[in-house]
């Protein structure tokens, strides 16, 4: 019950995050995305068992998180609810991959156990990056990016439509499943019977308004696009962001960065 | 389920997201020439109706737990597929974005798994075939519960094939298999059970919906077909890119089988398609050796096995970890 408007909460905190002013949310939303592509694209060639070679890589999300000012709890937080996929099908790693790689002192460690953690770190960086995007973009900001660097106009203006509704009708349908739990006893009246007539009647009401604002956006004038007053720019602070994290995500791949770090320090 | 960047590799993220693209390329333009601009705010908003929905749970009944509905098929089933597949579309980048469900990578497989199967595969081929053009309510039924099976099949086998191939966890083909799709028997016949709940109620309520939605266009043979060559295409493509990362690369699929049924039953698939994909590979590969893998695969070998997983590796890891986050903390010191 609570997790309906807790959901709906948690979506509109990180929502609301893209409404800071950093120099991190003036960057043009193509520059962000276009680096994140590039960061989670570098994350992922990453062979299975090079888990030092991603540590380098967390510099990326620290970078747009504290320059962003994101509460970095909360992402922390966020990322560890959808972490448990990739955990679960790692978790295998360990099972089938018993060769030793490792060995620290009297304790052999396995090519299962670092390609798990491998795993793990990767899941980390890259949905910790997703989210960071968001958090210093904005959804519009990320749509309007996308759609100026080739996304089918249909397909961006679907995307706005269903960001402005997603919170209209998770409300909605926030207020229904209340009604709902305070009609039953127990597990009577949850059934699939109930069920399928609420959100047949939410699906009904939903069709209905669409049909509403059809006709509200056919009286002021809508052609098909969205118009919006949003200024692009791709300036010099854009080139050098895109330049700067290419050549280091370039680096970092081909650098063992922290191999060269532990022979410096005489391991 | 959705897959998770973490277990994918480039080559099969890269490919999935160019079919998904070619796919929303094409549907937007049939979206914008065919369909009547009532459609438009009709899809955004029922993207956004497929949240809340899937946010009300239902008990399932003898078991205590509680499921809710997925909707790539209920949207299928009441915008006919090219605007279902948008629509699914949309909610899959919201859900990466917003919920990190899977992840940026991994839009394309997720949007192949759940948006394509469902409004390409399963549509046409299943819920059209069994309900005909004007379903009873028995049929309506049947076909649903039939689709949601099917794409609750397909879907997870999809995730296991991805995985497989990518090589980065080590699960075989048929354990990851066979823990995914069971599961998903039950998942489908519950999915199956919400939408044909939900569909009977519309069937009811209004009708000409549904009805709509069908007869929109009788003549699917033809977008059918191109849909198909698509496939043809994109399956020739994926083999080819596939084929030359798991022959190079004998840690995804063909290790574990070299590992379960040992090394000769390798020899088996050398004259088929395999051999083919590998002498085309061959051809084609410019650079022989390593194409790709080369950057880590190479230091490592010289320097005596693993690199990335000697003790000053981990120091140095440790160290790295440090300084990244220690420069975080003083960058946020130093200008907030």
């Amino acid at each position: 019950m609570c997790s309906i408007d807790g959901t709906l909460l948690d979506f509109k905190y990180l929502d609301r995050l893209a409404d800071g002013d950093t120099a991190i949310h003036r960057l043009d939303p193509r520059a962000k995305v276009l680096v994140t592509l590039a960061f989670v694209v570098s994350v992922v060639s990453c062979g299975k068992y090079d888990l030092t070679a991603l540590f380098p890589f967390f510099l990326f999300p620290v970078f747009m998180i504290t320059l962003g000012n994101i509460p970095g709890l909360y992402l922390a937080k966020k990322i560890a609810i959808v972490i448990p996929f990739a955990v679960m099908v790692g978790m295998f790693n360990p099972l089938l991959d018993r060769q030793v790689m490792l060995q620290v002192g009297s304790l052999g460690i396995t090519g299962g156990w670092i390609s798990f953690a491998s795993i793990v770190v990767r899941a980390v960086l890259t949905v910790g990056a997703a989210l960071a995007l968001v958090a210093v973009t904005g959804f519009p900001g990320i749509c309007a990016a996308l759609e100026r660097l080739g996304m089918p106009q249909p397909f961006a203006v679907q995307l706005l439509f269903l960001y402005r509704y997603i919170f209209v009708l998770t409300e909605e349908g926030g207020q229904m499943a209340r009604a709902r739990e305070l009609r039953t006893f127990g597990a009577r009246g949850r059934g699939i019977g109930v069920y399928g007539s609420m959100i047949g009647h939410l699906l009904l009401r939903t069709w209905m308004r669409a049909e509403r604002i059809h006709m509200a956006m056919l009286g002021r004038g809508f052609s098909g696009v969205f118009h919006t007053r949003r200024q692009f720019c791709f300036g010099v602070r854009e080139t050098v962001f895109c330049l700067g994290w290419g050549l280091f995500f370039i680096t970092a791949r081909l650098v063992p960065v922290a191999h060269l770090l532990g022979t410096l320090v005489g391991f | 389920m959705h897959m998770a960047d973490a277990l994918l590799s480039p080559a099969v993220g890269g490919t999935m997201w160019a079919l998904s693209a070619g796919s929303i390329a094409y549907c937007s333009a049939r979206v914008r020439r065919e369909l009547d601009d009532r459609k438009v705010p009709l899809m955004g908003v029922l993207g956004a109706f497929l949240f809340a929905a899937q946010m009300i749970n239902f008990t399932i009944p003898a078991t205590g737990s509680s499921g809710h509905l997925g909707g790539g098929l209920l949207l299928a089933i009441l915008l006919g597929p090219y605007a279902a597949f948008l629509t699914i579309s949309s909610v899959l980048v919201v859900q990466a974005l917003f919920f990190a469900d899977g992840g940026l990578l991994a839009l394309g497989c997720n949007i192949f798994n759940m948006g394509l199967i469902p409004a390409f595969l399963v549509y046409p081929l299943v819920y059209k075939r069994i309900a005909g053009p004007t379903p009873g309510r028995t049929r309506l039924t049947a076909a649903t519960m039939a689709s949601a099976i099917v794409c609750l099949q397909l879907g997870p086998l999809g995730v296991v094939l991805e995985t497989v191939f990518s090589g980065v966890s080590a699960l075989p083909f048929s354990t990851f298999a066979l823990l995914m799709l069971p599961i998903h028997l039950a998942i489908g016949v519950v999915e199956g059970a919400a939408t044909v709940a939900i569909v009977t109620f519309v069937h009811k309520a209004r009708p000409e919906l549904i009805q709509e939605a069908l007869g929109e266009r009788p003549a699917v043979h033809r977008p059918l077909r191109t849909v198909l060559i698509a496939f043809a295409a994109a399956a020739l493509l994926t083999g080819g890119i596939l084929s030359g990362f798991a022959s190079k690369n004998p840690d995804g699929l063909e290790w574990a089988i070299a590992r379960v049924t040992g090394a000769e039953t390798l020899k088996g698939p050398e004259q088929g398609l395999h051999a083919v994909m590998t002498a085309l590979q061959a051809r084609t590969a410019f650079l022989p050796d390593y194409s790709f893998k080369s950057a880590d695969s190479r230091p490592k070998s010289s320097a005596s096995g693993s690199l990335g997983t000697s003790v000053s590796g981990v120091v140095g890891g440790v160290m790295t970890l440090a300084i990244v986050f220690l420069s975080g903390f003083l960058l946020k010191r130093r200008i907030w």
